[in-house]
């Protein structure tokens, strides 16, 4: 395979990408006109950046709001040390739930340590959905809250800090 | 939207093949043609039903420094105070969530140092004490979501 990008192109590469893939019907030549490269060598580059892990895949940011998916809720829950792994990865494999990380507790203004995400279009089926899946993982003894968000503020989409600079790729 | 727009969502969200001409895949698959998915892709961007189309770089390999932060904002300071986030390049988004805690809101920056910097920033700003809440597990990132 031709070597990738140059350091340099390979920065380019990257602010380019920032905005998102050129919508053409040959997206890595017309990325590859922009930095003085060849196709071939764009598309190694990005076949580089995925085996390392930079990306997983070329995708979408859905707008849930507009998608219908107007109950938007967070579920916070208190859950012993001991058992967090456990119930994070359940619940993080359970249907419905789109995210599921672990976070500290700040006692004593915060009790819960476990938080999903929960998308749906009306507020008394999430609500619904949360009970019925709490009570067949048993734990719906835990304290947990559900934190309905009723306004998002303008978001800016997948731009979320500058990209470090001097940082070539790997290997 | 059509049947078409959410079949090319569904399938958009588990990666546009990395090759030359991927769209002359995809259009085989969901037998469209690849100028009827580029235009359908571009119209979906600009009606806001989709934010982003593109590679998903996984900011934290790239070396930022992330976190979920709220704060418990008195409701006559509500509109002022997400104005002056939302005028923080480092605020990634920001919802109003029914909860004392009723600002939340994901920081993103270059570094750790600026990170912390940032947080205390938003404290002197508005005056308001920060809950700082930065992931230390993963179990799940959303991967597909079904339209």
């Amino acid at each position: 395979m031709q070597p990738g990008l140059n350091a340099k192109q390979a920065l380019a590469l990257r602010r380019h990408l920032e905005g998102g893939l050129p919508r053409v019907p040959r997206p890595y030549q017309s990325l590859a006109e922009r930095i003085n490269a060849d196709e071939n060598q764009v598309l190694a580059q990005m076949h580089q950046w995925h085996e390392q892990g930079l990306f997983r895949r070329i995708g979408l940011v859905l707008n849930h709001r507009a998608l219908g998916f107007t109950a938007n809720a967070m579920l916070v829950l208190d859950v012993p040390d001991a058992l967090i792994d456990e119930v994070g990865q359940r619940l993080g494999r359970a249907p419905g739930i789109t995210l599921c990380y672990q976070r500290p507790r700040r006692l004593p203004q915060w009790h819960y340590n476990l938080f999903c995400m929960v998308h749906g279009r009306q507020r008394d089926q999430v609500e619904a959905q949360i009970q019925a899946l709490l009570k067949e993982h048993l734990l719906d003894d835990l304290p947990h809250e559900l934190l309905f968000s009723t306004h998002a503020f303008k978001q800016c989409g997948g731009r979320f800090a500058p990209l470090p600079t001097g940082a070539p790729p790997r290997g | 939207m059509d049947d078409l727009d959410r079949r090319l969502i569904n399938r958009l969200q588990l990666g546009l093949p990395l090759v030359r001409q991927p769209w002359k895949v995809l259009a085989e698959e969901l037998e469209s043609s690849s100028d009827e998915l580029l235009d359908r892709l571009h119209l979906l961007l600009e009606d806001g039903v989709l934010t982003r189309f593109g590679p998903m770089f996984d900011i934290e390999r790239l070396g930022g420094a992330f976190t979920l932060a709220a704060l418990t904002v008195p409701e006559e300071r509500f509109e002022d105070v997400a104005e002056q986030l939302q005028a923080l390049p480092e605020v990634a988004h920001n919802y109003r969530r029914e909860h004392p805690w009723n600002m939340w809101f994901v920081l993103g920056c270059a570094t750790q140092q600026r990170l912390s910097d940032t947080l205390h920033h938003i404290e002197t700003l508005t005056g308001l004490p920060l809950l700082n809440l930065p992931k230390e597990e993963t179990y799940h990132v959303g991967l597909y979501f079904p339209v």
